[in-house]
């Protein structure tokens, strides 16, 4: 092991809010931590995406909020309504008015580009990763619940109670707002998040994860080739999430 | 603060003092950091929130300060069972009630050590690693 | 005419006893919010639908009511009324008051409020929110300073007519600002309007005015001073100016929403069948608050009809204030334009919402808080003028 005291003090000096001190050291960091080439952090090039095919998803399935669930650590409180529960992901059946055409879903953070609950946060804690992941900073977060009241998708949960026996992954307290993180623990390290390989495994893959911003990966080829939507598309967000078969 | 800390901690260490009105830190397994105590016993936050930052921001997951790689080392076990941070025998609660700081990390985080599968990165052979899933997917397409 | 000499109110054992009253209103709050923090805002109304709940519709009523209680004194700086003038202090002091009072609530209510130094020390700029802690922060002190001049001695009256104008323009921005909380939410078809800005100044106005009436007749009542009829029926008619003001913004506001067929759905869930709702904007708002004080003060002006016009209009104000932040949430979004929700739990529907006795008492706190730190000021500060009979009003120009 190498010896991290002269380089984190200095780190430490350098590290701040500004996002250029944190890049500059990020590098130092990899450096003197002994980094490989594999990991390099969220990758500013690339944009995580998912594709939802509600043709393909079965309105009595709900593996995804399963599988999300157990990973993430989330689900019914102790003392909690279905009022007061988080909800990262949840499954929705429509009809539609003018046909009477029904069609189920799931719907998690959408993942903006332009994110709504990013802009109102007070003190940066709703953010966005390089990559384009929303995240919430809980480590600054204050419990406002404004981003709640700025995202289209009611997205965002607030918990209402305290937990214990977090996911090592998916740290989680009293009086923070939560939502779907896209599993970037799992992307981080090479692997497909939860709900995605749920899908799959429940044979339906109505969800297809992947790349946007790279024009050779499944997910782009598939939005080129056939119609989607993006909820609300009204609002002009370019969310991350998109829909087919709606 | 910490120079505070560490001044009480020096009075406190002369021999006359010593006894039960020192904290009771357990014994870690592992190679000592090569930092050396004193630098840990003053830097560890900082180092940590600065990882954090860096995890949490950036993505970047391969950081040298994180609570679970404490946790490897220094977590302590009762009756073969780690125990939480609601338990006085926790290793950051030894010190920190002594010194009477609050921490705040275990309101979100987990106290405990646990088997992380998502530390080390995917092979491909791993069902579900991205590059096995693109694989399948583009597969299924043709 | 005498020369307005500014005393502090006495201990009398009746300050003495409201003083206790109030105090225990700060302690039932505080013990309301050590009890949410240790179990969670589980035990509290609020829901992942409905996330700002009462304890949201004290605080934005203290806020917006503190920079219309600057108004008095803006009044009389600004625009030169010189019968509001020896209310000036006072107005400055309560319009301090008032804020400390909504802002503890908002503070108190956050789900880590062991984190304001965060909020206070890390700022998301593109946020209306961070901007309002700016805006509140800078009122404190513009406001602080705008009551110092006022009662040095030997002071050039220009220099506090200059320092009474920013105050008076910084009012403006702030409650702009508490609008636009509202009104920069494109998500939700309840909030999303510009004219929330506006309409949120004239709320500020006539609220502002109706506490400021009401907290300076019961000190005066308190200190054995005499308020006239003359100047309380004066302030009277303008209150009622701006009720007739609020009414009219606020029907500009639902006429434009109503016009844009997307919005028909939230105007009709307000105005028709939105049940507690629209009782609360018809019966309450409309008719408590805006034409019964309009109608008071003009038909029948007297001293009751002033006091009871403005306990309506502050009535009326919190059913206004409820309507749009719990009506807003309550009302669905619209994420699926075009299709019914038949699966799906809270989608779709008008979420409920039945406040708890711990929002209650905290938003009850943050109105003691006000009135304790506005009582308080009067008692170690000269800020309230000894007379304010209608013989000793100084004539206007």
């Amino acid at each position: 092991m190498t010896n991290r005291a002269e380089l984190t003090r200095r780190d430490i000096l350098k590290s701040g809010a500004a996002v250029a001190s944190l890049t500059l050291a990020s590098g130092v960091t990899l450096m003197a931590f002994g980094g490989s080439a594999d990991a390099k952090g969220a990758d500013a090039g690339k944009r995580w995406g998912l594709l939802i095919d509600a043709g393909k998803c079965d309105a009595d399935c709900s593996d995804c909020v399963t599988a999300c669930s157990t990973e993430n650590g989330w689900g019914h409180g102790d003392h909690g309504s279905p009022e007061t529960d988080p909800a990262w992901i949840r499954k929705v059946t429509l009809k539609e008015q003018s046909t009477g055409r029904t069609v189920s879903a799931p719907i998690m953070c959408q993942h903006c580009e332009a994110p709504p609950c990013v802009d109102v946060c007070p003190t940066g804690a709703s953010m966005q990763r390089p990559d384009g992941v929303v995240l919430v900073d809980k480590h600054i977060c204050i419990g406002c619940r404004y981003c709640m009241m700025a995202c289209p998708f009611k997205a965002r949960s607030f918990v209402h109670e305290p937990v214990a026996d977090q996911k090592v992954n998916a740290p989680r307290g009293n009086g923070t707002v939560e939502s779907c993180t896209l599993c970037v623990h799992r992307v981080d390290k090479g692997r497909i998040p939860a709900c995605v390989e749920a899908c799959e495994q429940a044979g339906h893959s109505a969800i297809l994860f992947g790349d946007l911003n790279d024009p050779d990966s499944p997910i782009s080829k598939a939005l080129e080739q056939y119609p989607s939507i993006a909820l609300r598309d009204d609002l002009g967000l370019n969310p991350a999430v998109r829909y087919q078969n709606m | 603060m910490i120079m505070r800390i560490a001044l009480l901690l020096a009075c406190l260490a002369a021999p006359v003092w010593a006894g039960d009105l020192m904290p009771a830190i357990p014994v870690a397994t592992g190679d000592p950091h090569p930092e050396g105590n004193d630098y840990m016993r003053r830097n560890h936050m900082e180092m940590m929130k600065h990882d954090r930052d860096l995890t949490l921001r950036e993505g970047d997951r391969d950081i040298g300060a994180s609570l679970g790689q404490c946790f490897d080392c220094h977590a302590v076990e009762v009756a073969g069972e780690p125990v939480g941070y609601d338990n006085e025998q926790h290793f950051c609660r030894t010190c920190h009630d002594y010194a009477a700081v609050k921490v705040d990390c275990f309101m979100c985080h987990t106290s405990k050590p646990s088997t992380d599968i998502h530390r080390t990165m995917a092979t491909a052979d791993e069902p579900n690693s991205i590059a096995a899933y693109l694989t399948r997917v583009e597969g299924a397409e043709q | 005419m005498e020369r307005t000499i500014y005393r502090e109110i006495r201990a009398t054992p009746q300050v003495m006893q409201l003083g206790g009253l109030l105090a225990a209103f700060i302690l039932a709050a505080l013990w309301s919010v050590y009890t949410v923090e240790h179990h969670g805002h589980v035990i509290t109304g609020m829901t992942n639908q409905i996330v700002w709940g009462l304890p949201h519709v004290f605080a934005i009523f203290l806020i917006v009511a503190a920079s219309g209680a600057l108004n008095v004194a803006s009044i009389a700086s600004v625009f030169g009324q010189k019968a509001y003038k020896p209310m000036a202090r006072f107005s400055s002091l309560l319009a301090i008051a008032l804020l400390v009072g909504g802002l503890a609530v908002v503070v108190l209510d956050l789900g880590r409020p062991d984190r304001l130094i965060v909020a206070m020390t890390t700022y998301n700029f593109s946020s209306v929110f961070a901007w309002n802690v700016l805006l509140y922060n800078g009122f404190i002190v513009i406001v602080g300073g705008y009551l110092v001049l006022q009662m040095m001695r030997k002071v050039d009256p220009r220099l506090v007519k200059a320092a009474g104008l920013v105050a008076f323009l910084w009012r403006l921005a702030l409650t702009t600002g508490t609008g636009s909380i509202f009104g920069w939410l494109v998500a939700r078809p309840g909030y999303d309007a510009a004219i929330m800005a506006p309409l949120f100044i004239v709320m500020s106005f006539a609220f502002g005015l109706a506490v400021f009436i009401l907290v300076t007749l019961w000190l005066f009542t308190l200190s054995g001073r005499i308020f006239g009829d003359a100047l309380l029926i004066r302030m009277g008619r303008l209150l009622g100016i701006f009720a007739a003001a609020v009414l009219y913004f606020t029907a500009v506001q639902h006429l434009t929403n109503l016009y844009a067929t997307e919005h028909g759905g939230v105007e009709r869930f307000i105005l028709r069948d939105g049940g507690i709702y629209t009782l609360l904007f018809w019966g309450v708002q409309v008719v408590i608050g805006g034409l019964a004080p309009i109608a008071l003060v003009f038909l029948n002006p007297s001293r009751s009809s002033t006091v009871l016009a403005a306990t309506l209009v502050i009535i009326g104000g919190f059913a206004q204030i409820y309507v749009i932040v719990i009506g807003g949430q309550a009302y669905p979004l619209d994420i699926f334009p075009g299709f019914d929700v038949i699966e799906g739990f809270n989608e779709g529907i008008v979420n409920p919402y039945a406040p708890s006795i711990y929002e209650l008492l905290l938003g009850l706190g943050g109105v003691a808080i006000a009135l304790f730190a506005a009582g308080l000021g009067a008692k170690v500060l000269r800020v309230l003028p000894t007379n304010l009979s209608d013989a000793n009003l100084p004539a206007d120009r």
